[in-house]
């Protein structure tokens, strides 16, 4: 997993309400057996006409060449739905880095955080106020200070980031190294519970 | 202060607590199927690691299968490559497989459960979120990303901060026509498909208590749906008779002995949870969905809300959002409105049980002529019990097409797929955009609504055709 510190963006807004795993990443391309480009299929039936690479939706934002940067803002209860980590990994191979909304589902951000993909949970009226800003405007997420910032305004709010998630997003650590380093406790426990 | 049934698994199951941080919480039994794992086998192989605990991993073969002619190779090659995959990751590192052709062979969240797997008392993880199902036998179950199914590859744990917890309590008896399914529509339509979000569920109540293990798992199943990290009930009785001489289940003293244990498992009088909702049975509806998630439902003979009736613009718009995709016009009912498809399986509904019900209902009439019916056992033992009591030749007789166990249209990762701008009556858990295939709009029903509406064609409320059957 890659460090995350900091983020400084212009970002993209998807104003809608809980946006299922299966708008992030249709189940039709879930038959991949790594974890790569994903990014490509990401909002697939939003983007596309008749599935169609060839003829984007103009309306949608990630075909709006006036949007971009490395933050998705959306609305609240992102990513409800299915377990499928594939969400996470299309949204980071897309070239987000940060997911901001006032209400996440709980199994997507813990997918998010074990990939490097910083949820921000922010109030509805800062989320409002996030979507008021034109299109050039960019947003500052700080992991260590757990705050983030419109830049036009300096109007900053702080979010909720559990301090040991916090530690492993600094330093690109995961959970797994964590685990293997408890193995003695965890065949302690195994004998203790038979 | 007592402990709820939540908090003694939990906390039997904590091997450390992190300071500032989550617990590590060890994982009794790991169900793995092959769209969520193989990049989890890949990440300890990388690592040149072995399973830690290979024994408390069972595969199946569920979401990406055919439901036809499962004897001869997959025909499309990614769908292919990804159940070879399996086979040859189980073959490699020692995990017991039930795939394609076996007789044990299912969706995950049915074999468990019917193979004895799945018991009291038990942390179970598995990548998908309707593990959630097994919560039903009194067992912390709950869905991982597969991230941490290489967690619990590499160390039978994974990190979980402790949620909330939250009872629900369902008294009193049932309407005629109102099943299981039904009362977890109903809860979700209350409380959104967010209401639980951060909350582990316990369902209790006398409702609760009179239901079977099949209509119990339903409601289990669709913790979720509402956000939910898991749901679970009390082992009782019920629960203790289904399990007894099951393949997994222990036998002779060992099952004296875990009986002891399991009956231990209930939360305490005096036990306090962080939030309570109570329902009245008698108050459910047999219920429908309208919109494009599982709490935009409604009694089946209610009209859809008028959105100027709303006050929460973001919910406003979801509805109009909604009602868009599902080309469904507000303050209208849906009773009588055609539908051009009706699936039923899915892990929610695809038990014996369920398949009784629809062929109770469906025996001696066909089909309506503009209706496809598809019916999926939920698992090769489900479709060799329900040919045993000729329910197969029941829907067949019906016009029904029945396939072979499998995840079929409910994701439509398979061929089995709802086409665009048709309507969907379907057993199962979803009714996102596109979740039974790009275009296709669906109506989350009980098993009984459903095999009412394949025999009049139109969205039928359940009591009607009862009384005509009186």
């Amino acid at each position: 997993m890659k460090a995350l510190q900091k983020i400084q963006s212009r970002f993209v807004p998807l104003p809608m309400e809980n946006i299922d795993t299966d708008q992030i990443i249709p189940a039709r391309f879930l038959k991949a057996t790594t974890r790569d480009g994903f990014g490509q299929n990401l909002f697939r039936d939003w983007r596309y006409e008749q599935d169609d690479t060839a003829k984007p939706k103009t309306d949608f934002v990630l075909n709006q060449a006036i949007y971009s940067g490395e933050i998705l803002v959306a609305g609240k209860n992102f990513g409800c739905g299915s377990s499928r980590e594939h969400a996470a990994w299309a949204i980071l191979d897309y070239g987000f880095y940060a997911v901001v909304s006032s209400f996440f589902a709980d199994i997507f951000k813990n997918n998010a955080l074990n990939n490097g993909v910083l949820p921000v949970t922010v109030s509805d009226a800062f989320l409002q106020k996030i979507f008021q800003q034109a299109s050039t405007a960019t947003l500052s997420i700080d992991v260590d200070k757990q705050t983030i910032t419109i830049d036009a305004t300096g109007e900053q709010e702080s979010f909720e980031l559990n301090p040991y998630k916090k530690t492993c997003l600094l330093n690109g650590y995961d959970d797994i190294d964590f685990l293997l380093s408890r193995k003695d406790t965890i065949e302690k426990f195994e004998k203790e519970l038979i | 202060m007592g402990k709820t049934l939540f908090d003694k698994i939990w906390d039997q199951h904590v091997v450390e607590k992190i300071e500032n941080g989550p617990s590590v919480l060890y994982i009794d039994k790991h169900f793995i199927h092959e769209v969520t794992s193989p990049q989890a086998f890949k990440g300890i192989e990388q690592r040149g690691l072995n399973l830690f605990r290979p024994k408390q991993t069972i595969a199946t073969a569920d979401h990406n299968v055919p439901t036809l002619n499962q004897h001869l190779p997959i025909k499309d090659e990614l769908s292919k490559m990804q159940v070879d995959q399996l086979i040859d990751n189980c073959d490699k590192h020692g995990v017991e497989l039930y795939g394609l052709g076996h007789p044990y062979q299912g969706i995950v969240h049915v074999i468990g459960p019917e193979l004895g797997i799945t018991q009291p008392g038990m942390t179970i993880v598995c990548g998908d979120s309707h593990t959630s199902t097994h919560g039903a036998f009194g067992a912390i179950a709950f869905g991982i990303g597969t991230s941490e199914v290489e967690m619990v590859f590499a160390s039978q744990c994974v990190l979980q901060t402790k949620p909330k917890t939250m009872r629900i309590n369902i008294e009193g008896e049932l309407q005629p026509g109102v099943v299981s399914k039904d009362i977890i529509l109903y809860i979700i339509a209350k409380i959104s498909a967010s209401g639980a979000t951060g909350y582990f569920v316990e369902y209790a109540g006398s409702t609760i208590r009179s239901l079977s293990m099949e209509a119990r798992m339903t409601i289990c199943n669709m913790s979720i749906e509402m956000g939910a990290r898991g749901g679970m009930i009390a082992p009782d009785e019920q629960t203790f008779a289904y399990m007894q001489g099951r393949a997994y289940a222990p036998k002779g003293t060992q099952w004296d002995n875990q009986l002891e244990v399991w009956k231990k498992l209930y939360s305490d009088n005096n036990a306090v949870f962080d939030k309570e909702i109570n329902i009245d049975a008698w108050a459910i509806q047999p219920m429908i969905t309208y919109g494009t998630n599982p709490g935009l439902g409604m009694a089946i003979n209610a009209n859809i809300p008028l959105s100027d009736t709303i006050l929460d613009e973001g919910e406003r718009k979801n509805l109009i959002k909604a009602l868009q995709y599902m080309g469904l016009e507000e303050g209208k009912p849906l009773i009588g409105m055609p539908i051009q498809h009706v699936f039923i399986g899915s892990c929610t509904n695809s038990r014996i049980e369920d398949l009784r019900q629809v062929a109770a209902l469906v025996k001696g009439k066909k089909k309506h002529d503009s209706v496809k019916v598809m019916i999926v056992p939920g698992s090769q033992q489900v479709a060799k019990q329900a040919h045993a009591e000729g329910l197969d030749h029941i829907f067949a007789e019906a016009g029904f097409q029945i396939r072979q166990a499998g995840c079929s249209a409910c994701l439509g990762m398979n061929e089995d797929k709802i086409p665009a701008g048709t309507y969907c009556i379907s057993t199962s858990n979803r009714n996102f955009e596109g979740r039974q295939g790009a275009g296709a709009r669906t109506l989350l029903a009980s098993p009984l609504t459903a095999a009412a509406a394949a025999i009049t064609g139109v969205v039928t409320d359940i009591r009607e055709m009862m009384n005509e059957k009186l």
